[in-house]
């Protein structure tokens, strides 16, 4: 079949951040497949530079408005690591319960309400309101309240966290707070069935589509790695010397994106919950096992649509996990802690931890009075760009005989199931052109 | 019945954050597009209009091409409320204004080609009112989702908002909460637009002054803080390193 047509998408919708996508079709050969990314960039590298270890935290959390949580944590661990400063292990308790909250967070939001309305052919969550499908919107809208009113609870505010600082918490929940929410998190279990059952009623409109590539995340022998690990890829196994993680995510820069690009061992590799559950998905609690068996997903699993089913697996772990930590604390008895001592000094330091977008780096160099003279992020949305050009390179040729919209609406499905997060991606960028 | 004013959401360089504290109103979403049309939102909408009464507008401008998509939005909107410090004051993205924009380019990008290259062609972090009339501000980084709230609600009903033009140490007290100075921290409480509810000060850290400063007058209010610990406007100001480069005090129509 030959035909001509082109997709011009500017700025894809129900996404963080500007991303564009081109496709040209001539004589019914495909000329150009491109994903754009066309954020203004940020610099926030140059912008750490003279400022002083404490200010590392609220600058970097600034990156990114969904993720601003999991920037704290990487930027904390960083800065501790560069310091020498050990944390208690309520402290490590309490960041794993802002993880959790931030995943449950980010997830649902992202099924909700930017992937749910291509599975139920509209353009916004908005024209479900008065519809047959008033009560599961209600339902997500619960859950989001109530991810978000956790990270409330534990980091003082779910975007751009205040309580997170070095060395520990500026205020901790008390124990009748985490009881409450140890109530609510036991009814979001319910609820958390009822939006599994909506999203599987609608699952037959996720592409069936499969690509073989390499899956990066961190995994730990302890549990399902989220706020420790170490680097682990599907084709090289695990890479235990964390501060080398340049050798595993090597990025660089293409002239019609200001966000970075990154590769391994392949083209190109994929960052994410898909990535997780492909490689440690023995480790979720049974509640969220049960969640993947409804919807037949199984390691390896190669189709980045299912990447949003494998958020709503992670949120029925983030759920049990939770709970499990808070009784820990209740069992413990919550302490008041003062944050730990800091004394400035020299150093490099590396902050790893897993956010809902995938594997996250901070790298700070510190002077002897403590203020950073060197910063890098590698942000999880720069590691899945190429991946999803690599995806669109296939996907284009298997479906272009459908009619155009149907393609682009593919296209713009698959951009959304990376739930790719633009305004981090563009942070900065200090590598030569290719 | 009256039709519903029309609003558009738009974003350029930020976190997009404050929108986020849009849809983190949750059920009250739904009380929200009772009194308004919202026509356009590209982070949660894929439907579009470019016939709008109010645009809320989100983010730092960059480049010529952002200076252009603003006016392009402004000549549309009968309104234009600029939400969130990026925003409002230019924000985090203003650290970058104490070095010419051509030296970040080069700390940054090194030697890399990207002259000629419109994505790349930065000029230094301006505020939107900067480059075209604001109409009103919704302050914070992030911003307080009922003043958020309030101000919509102003906007609909024909009322000018009422913004805060105290400091935060006069929240901050209401709050009861331990001055920062006598946990020997540095806050900038004292000249600060209050409106957030003195939220960080609250979870025991000091504030940033996302909001913007107040005029030095207004100051004056906590003239006995000041006295305290020793301090004047000018000396918190120096102080002020992550929101507020380059400015003096806020000026009278934000």
């Amino acid at each position: 079949m030959s035909k001509d047509f082109s997709i011009h998408v500017e700025h894809v919708t129900r996404v963080e951040g500007h991303g564009n996508i081109e496709v040209n079709v001539r004589a019914g050969k495909i000329e150009k497949v491109e994903w754009r990314v066309v954020e203004a960039p940020r610099f926030f590298e140059a912008m750490l530079r003279g400022q002083n270890y404490n200010e590392l935290r609220p600058i970097t959390s600034r990156i990114c408005g969904i993720c601003s949580i999991g920037h704290s944590l990487a930027s904390l661990k960083a800065t501790e690591d560069a310091l020498g400063v050990h944390i208690t292990e309520q402290t490590a308790i309490l960041r794993r319960l802002a993880i959790n909250a931030e995943n449950m967070q980010s997830h649902i939001l992202h099924i909700g309400y930017l992937v749910a309305p291509d599975l139920f052919g509209v353009g916004s969550v908005f024209p479900l309101v008065g519809t047959k499908h008033t009560d599961a919107l209600l339902t997500i809208v619960k859950l989001h309240r109530l991810a978000n009113e956790m990270s409330d609870l534990v980091c003082g505010r779910t975007i751009h966290p205040i309580r997170l600082i070095v060395g520990g918490f500026s205020m901790v929940p008390t124990e009748k707070q985490l009881l409450r929410l140890r109530e609510r998190l036991e009814e979001a279990r319910t609820l958390t069935s009822t939006v599994a059952g909506t999203v599987h009623s609608v699952a037959d409109r996720l592409p069936a589509f499969t690509r073989e590539t390499e899956y990066i995340a961190l995994s730990t022998e302890n549990e399902y790695a989220l706020y420790d690990g170490v680097i682990t890829s599907t084709d090289t196994g695990k890479h235990p010397d964390y501060k080398e993680y340049q050798s595993i995510m090597k990025e660089y820069v293409v002239p019609h994106s200001t966000a970075k690009y990154a590769k391994h061992a392949r083209d190109s590799y994929m960052v994410g919950a898909l990535a997780r559950f492909n490689l440690n998905s023995s480790q979720l609690h049974p509640a969220a096992k049960e969640v993947a068996s409804m919807f037949g997903l199984k390691p390896m699993n190669y189709n980045p649509f299912m990447n949003t089913i494998a958020q709503l697996v992670e949120f029925a772990h983030n759920i049990e996990d939770s709970l499990h930590w808070i009784d820990v604390l209740l069992e413990n008895g919550v302490r008041d802690e003062k944050p730990a001592k800091i004394k400035p000094k020299a150093g490099r330091g590396v902050g790893i931890v897993e956010v809902p977008r995938g594997i996250l780096v901070h790298d700070y160099t510190l002077n002897s009075k403590g203020y950073c003279t060197k910063a890098n992020c590698i942000i999880p949305t720069n590691q899945n760009h190429a991946n999803i050009q690599k995806d669109m390179e296939q996907l284009v040729p298997e479906i272009l005989s459908r009619p155009e919209k149907e393609i682009e609406l593919t296209l713009e499905m698959l951009v959304r199931a990376y739930d790719p997060c633009i305004s981090c991606s563009t942070h900065y960028l200090d590598v030569t052109f290719v | 019945m009256k039709q519903k004013p029309r609003v558009a959401v738009f974003d350029f360089a930020d976190c997009e954050g404050c929108e986020l504290e849009i849809a983190n109103l949750e059920e009250e979403i739904l009380d929200l597009i009772e009194i308004v049309d919202i026509v356009s939102f590209r982070e949660v909408m894929k439907e579009h209009s470019d016939t709008y009464d109010i645009a809320i507008v989100e983010g730092s401008i960059m480049r010529p091409m952002d200076e252009r998509r603003l006016r392009s939005i402004r000549s549309k909107a009968k309104i234009l409320v600029a939400l969130g410090a990026c925003a409002t004051i230019g924000g985090v993205n203003k650290i970058r204004n104490q070095w010419m924009p051509d030296e970040v380019l080069h700390e940054v990008y090194g030697n890399a080609d990207v002259k000629g290259n419109e994505l790349f062609d930065v000029f230094k972090t301006k505020a939107l009112k900067e480059v075209v009339p604001v109409d009103y501000y919704i302050h914070g980084c992030p911003i307080d989702r009922d003043e958020f709230k309030h101000v919509i609600t102003a906007l609909v009903l024909g009322k000018k908002p009422e913004i805060p033009t105290y400091p935060v140490c006069v929240e901050c007290k209401k709050n009861e909460n331990i001055c920062q100075f006598e946990l020997g921290k540095f806050c900038l409480g004292p000249i600060t637009r209050a409106g957030c509810k003195a939220i960080c000060p609250t979870h025991n850290s000091t504030c940033e002054g996302c909001r913007g400063l107040i005029k030095k007058a207004e100051a004056d209010c906590v003239k006995e803080v000041l006295e305290r610990y020793k301090l004047s406007y000018e000396d918190i100001r120096r102080r002020c390193t992550m929101y507020n480069y380059g400015r003096e005090e806020c000026s009278v129509d934000e």
